[in-house]
């Protein structure tokens, strides 16, 4: 990898396991911090201070929780699908760690949107679930993780089971589109987007604001639970190392 | 405020139920991401210093 010279040098370092482990050390008390703030505000003013819907009430509070999930569970797999490449092409540890720890956490978070979405759906559409376009491609990009969590414990060598993983995580990638669309290509219950990049939200800022806030919240929440299993992984894989018999030894 | 008492805030207008469910299934979710982790590094911990200390013997 060395002659390849045209790479910013960020990406070496962030191909050693010890650099990683080092400045994940240094940058995980700020999301703490970040996550917390940003997520106790969040919820005060979501449950408090946020107007109530004029046609659903209060049942409405749900989408601050709702939504942060929603975009994270797939933010998660695309890092997930894209980290796996990285590690296909340019065989990055470190990369493949990544993806290994995006799995367990995305599963959690798509659990968490779908419970919301059920939860929601009951007082506002009358049901629990519907077989409805965006619901059921939900239900797969959660079926995904699972599957990627199977293989990878199924396959005995890190290697083998880190290119697995990624290949089938790229083919699921095809899913991402699916859910953003599906409420534009089929007929569905389920409302359309609350944020889009071109537009700007259709409720007041009174509502969106705080959706905002715990949107960020809760990437940070994610960055937080990322790194603490991404060091986990690096002192599991690297444990023979000199670096990491110091550290632990202490 | 949206609410006139804390007794107004707990029914949220009758929809109590749904709405306390969905943020106390999102602070679990929260806590076991967290815990999770931290308990596996305390086992990665100890079982390596352990594997140290017999090396150290042999």
């Amino acid at each position: 990898m060395a002659d390849k010279k045209w790479m910013p040098r960020w990406f070496y370092q962030l191909a050693s396991p010890r650099w990683c482990y080092e400045i994940t050390g240094k940058l995980l008390p700020l999301f703490v911090i970040a996550a917390i703030l940003l997520l106790v505000t969040g919820t005060v003013w979501a449950l408090a201070f946020a107007p109530a819907d004029y046609q659903q009430g209060n049942s409405f509070r749900i989408i601050y929780i709702h939504v942060p999930s929603s975009i994270l569970a797939q933010s998660c797999y695309m890092l997930m699908a894209v980290a796996g490449a990285i590690g296909l092409i340019w065989k990055m540890k470190v990369a493949d760690m990544v993806a290994k720890c995006c799995a367990p956490i995305g599963a959690s978070i798509a659990v968490l949107s779908l419970a919301t979405g059920a939860i929601w759906g009951k007082p506002t559409w009358g049901s629990w679930w519907v077989w409805d376009a965006r619901l059921t491609s939900m239900l797969i990009l959660f079926f995904l993780y699972l599957g990627i969590i199977a293989l990878n414990s199924a396959i005995e060598s890190e290697r083998t089971a880190a290119q697995s993983t990624a290949v089938l995580a790229l083919v699921g990638l095809v899913n991402i589109p699916i859910i953003k669309y599906s409420v534009d290509w089929w007929n569905t219950l389920h409302q359309p987007a609350t944020f889009k990049l071109t537009e700007r939200p259709a409720m007041p800022a009174e509502m969106w604001v705080p959706l905002l806030v715990m949107v960020i919240g809760f990437y940070c929440f994610f960055a937080v639970a990322m790194m603490l299993r991404l060091r986990n992984e690096i002192i599991q894989r690297e444990r023979r190392s000199s670096w990491v018999r110091d550290l632990i030894a202490g | 405020m949206s609410f006139e008492s804390f007794a107004e805030f707990i029914d949220m207008g009758g929809h109590g139920l749904y709405v306390w469910l969905s943020y106390a299934i999102a602070l679990v979710v929260i806590v076991i991401n967290i815990v999770n982790p931290l308990m596996y590094k305390r086992h990665i911990f100890t079982e390596q210093a352990r594997r140290l200390r017999r090396e150290k013997q042999s």
